[in-house]
């Protein structure tokens, strides 16, 4: 550290301290908190009246709560992929993208579990996953994964952190609420050889740890509908067609937040045009992979068309969900592959764009990968009033659903204007490793 | 009468709703649904004086026993069971069903009867009657569906909390004070036999003060799924289920495969036979679950497939 001047350690610090909301940090705030208020009023509906306030119904059992969970879950997977893989991998400049990934991750892994219980028709039994739980239901298997991977993630974020809370006390206003809270956190690190150790050795293991694990969450959340029987959900290849679709919306997440973050804190200097083109390479490459396993799961089956799933895949290919198929398919990753492809597309404002269009793509693209199947059973519907053959989900649903993800959003603010969204002590780190070469 | 005979003085209100809450008097009105034990407490309610007169009864245990004749109460209903033995079932037993396809007209008796014992919300049927045609110049038949009481239950597989469970008598049964709502057992199950209470169920006040049993599926639970549980209620009592009764053209057979006997009320068969000489079968046998429910096959059919129409078109309006 000693060949970089203190002028440029002050500068990065000056740079990457977290700062006050300006106007528009005000009103994003704002509407986020509005949005989730929304959730909690509907969420309020649905527990007085029962899930007879959604627009589920006996066939469509599971609906836009499921397929949010399932986003979040996926767009969670993302922490490891950054933080973990591209540790393992020394990919050099993922330095200003970790703690980006890992909030995200750790905020869409807390808002799954919660969504989870929202789908719940008694919420109030929910301890009965832990007092009554049977190892043999993939629900337990998700809980157990989940919980586990919400644990190493908050880890996984508060390690690296805990050299910035240093820096964050010393620049904090003395006996302010912020600096209890820094304190709070990080009073206990002083910053000795010792410490750097333990906590090296810490991060170390964890990044070996949550890979299998992220794994696990997204492919054991594929096996609650690979398990059953039914049409368009039967099949081997769920796990790998997961959790590639995982890999793609959360790099498409994290390529959303490093635009906003950089255009909203001025970080031009720390995340460059380089950190776009090499996220929009990646994405790029997760968009033919996802695409591969979709070709996969939709165009096999297709050949033989067996009966059970005609009446599924014809109502994805032409039928009822045919403009919502099409467009998921092109939204979320075709017209991403064609723009990405090019040097000028990956510059950060195409970047942004495709990144809000994979992680769009990504969520209603999960919808459809639980909603069709379950309006395909195998004896046809009958018996029944004719919204039953439907979906269409209600005001309450919408604005619960709308307001787990404003919550998500939420939490990544709150967290923003904290905590550095760039680690501080990594980045001088590396200034200081690079002005010695 | 005795003065502790508090049910003739006018303030007595209290105690009887008490008891009415715990479900003992108006128990015998919810058909099928039976309740708690009704020997005990409303025995309790009265002071009783011996007669002298004694009656020898048989115990369940096989013993002779004297009691009082004062004591003996009649009653409709049979003890309650502790949720252990609902979830064992009856032992020795493993319960079929045969449904014959060639004689049923969709008349919807069976449905109508089932939905009325079980209080099943308006809109939802436990039993439905399928107007099936397997292919465009094969003849279409009626079919209707229970639960398949599986032996390899796809749904009691993926149960998080043991809310539903396989008994040894075969029946797949729920526990709606356990299970939590989560509805996977409904995208598990490839027959579409399970229903969920999306909204608070509309019940008499009579039937909401029932104790909850599985083997009565009542009443039932807002945020809980339920299904046919094959009337094991019923069968305690010597009955039938409800819509093998209710079938006026005796489509269902129900019956105990141990003893290889199945009847719908009219008739009484061998398991063995009726199956060997009508050549029964199975819903999706090749996903291996392994129902309990058998079908016979619309062969020399008591009535046109288009009979069947007309009811539809009834039940519509």
């Amino acid at each position: 550290m000693s060949t970089l001047s203190q002028v440029s350690i002050d500068k990065i610090t000056a740079d990457l301290l977290p700062k006050k909301f300006g106007k528009p940090g005000i009103i994003w705030t704002t509407v986020l908190v509005m949005l989730s208020i929304g959730g909690l009023i509907g969420y309020y509906r649905q527990l007085q009246n029962g899930l007879g306030v959604t627009g589920m119904r006996d066939y469509a059992s599971w609906g836009i709560y499921i397929s949010n969970f399932v986003f979040f879950v996926a767009i969670s997977l993302v922490g490891s992929l950054i933080t973990a893989i591209f540790r393992l991998t020394n990919v050099s400049w993922r330095t200003p993208l970790t703690r980006i990934s890992e909030i995200i991750a750790v905020s869409a892994i807390m808002f799954a579990g919660l969504i989870i219980i929202v789908d719940m028709g008694r919420p109030e039994r929910f301890t009965n996953l832990f007092l009554l739980g049977r190892l043999q239901s993939p629900i337990i298997w998700d809980v157990i994964v989940i919980t586990t991977y919400l644990t190493l993630s908050i880890l996984f974020l508060y390690f690296p952190l805990l050299p910035d809370l240093q820096i964050m006390i010393k620049h904090s206003k003395a006996g302010s609420i912020n600096q209890k809270i820094y304190k709070f956190f990080g009073s206990f690190w002083k910053g000795t050889a010792e410490q750097f150790r333990l906590s090296e050795n810490a991060i170390k293991i964890i990044s070996i740890m949550i890979i299998p694990v992220a794994l696990a969450i997204h492919t054991v959340t594929s096996w609650l509908f690979a398990t059953t029987y039914r049409p368009g959900w039967d099949s081997t290849n769920f796990g790998a067609y997961f959790v590639s679709g995982a890999f793609l919306v959360g790099a498409g997440g994290v390529a959303v937040a490093m635009y906003v973050f950089r255009k909203a804190y001025n970080l031009q200097e720390y995340i460059t045009e380089k950190h776009f083109n090499y996220m929009g390479k990646i994405v790029v490459m997760l968009a033919f992979l996802y695409l591969y396993f979709n070709i996969n799961e939709y165009l096999v089956p297709a050949f033989k068309m067996k009966k059970a799933e005609e009446h599924h895949l014809m109502g994805l290919f032409t039928g009822e969900f045919s403009y919502l198929f099409w467009s998921a398919i092109l939204v979320g990753m075709i017209i991403p592959i064609a723009v990405l492809l090019f040097p000028s597309g990956r510059k950060p404002l195409p970047m942004f764009v495709m990144g809000i269009f994979v992680v769009v793509g990504a969520w209603f693209k999960r919808f459809l990968i639980v909603t069709p199947t379950l309006l395909s059973p195998f004896l046809p519907i009958s018996n029944s009033p004719e919204s039953y053959a439907h979906y269409n989900p209600t005001w309450e649903e919408w604005s619960i659903t709308v307001g787990t993800l404003a919550g998500a959003l939420l939490i990544i603010t709150m967290f923003v204007r904290l905590f550095p969204i760039i680690p501080i002590h990594e980045t001088i780190e590396e200034h200081a490793k690079a002005h010695k070469l | 009468m005795t003065p502790n005979n508090q049910n003739d003085t006018p303030g007595s209100n209290q105690v009887p709703r008490r008891e009415f809450l715990k479900g003992i008097l108006f128990a015998g009105v919810a058909a099928g649904c039976s309740s708690k034990d009704p020997f005990t407490a409303a025995a309790n309610q009265e002071q009783i004086q011996a007669s002298g007169e004694m009656v020898q009864l048989l115990s369940t245990t096989g013993e002779i026993i004297e009691v009082d004749k004062a004591f003996l109460k009649t009653t409709e209903q049979i003890p309650s069971l502790s949720k252990t033995a609902e979830r064992l079932g009856i032992a020795g037993k493993k319960f079929v069903m045969i449904i014959d396809l060639s004689r049923c007209r969709n008349l919807k008796k069976c449905q109508e009867s089932c939905n009325h014992a079980h209080f099943v919300s308006e809109a939802q049927n436990w039993i439905k009657v399928y107007s099936m045609q397997d292919a465009e110049h094969t003849a279409p038949y009626w079919q209707p569906t229970t639960c398949m009481h599986c032996d390899e239950p796809p749904c009691v597989k993926v149960c998080p909390v043991d809310a539903t469970f396989k008994r040894q008598d075969g029946i797949v049964g729920i526990d709606a004070d356990r299970c939590i709502g989560c509805r996977f057992c409904m995208a598990a199950c490839p027959y579409s036999s399970r229903v969920f209470n999306w909204d608070k169920p509309m019940l008499p006040p009579e039937v909401l003060a029932m104790q909850y049993s599985s083997e009565t599926s009542c009443p039932p639970k807002i945020g809980t799924v339920s299904k046919c549980d094959f009337c094991p209620d019923m069968v305690r009592k010597g009955e039938l289920p409800h819509c093998v009764s209710a079938c006026p053209n005796g489509v269902f057979y129900f019956g105990d495969m141990n003893e290889d006997v199945v009847t719908n009320g009219s008739e009484t068969m061998r398991f063995s036979e009726l199956i060997r000489d009508r050549s029964g079968y199975r819903l999706m046998e090749d996903l291996g679950t392994k129902p309990s429910v058998y079908y016979l096959p619309p062969v020399d059919r008591l009535f046109p497939f288009e009979e069947g129409l007309k009811n539809n078109e009834a039940s519509k309006s």
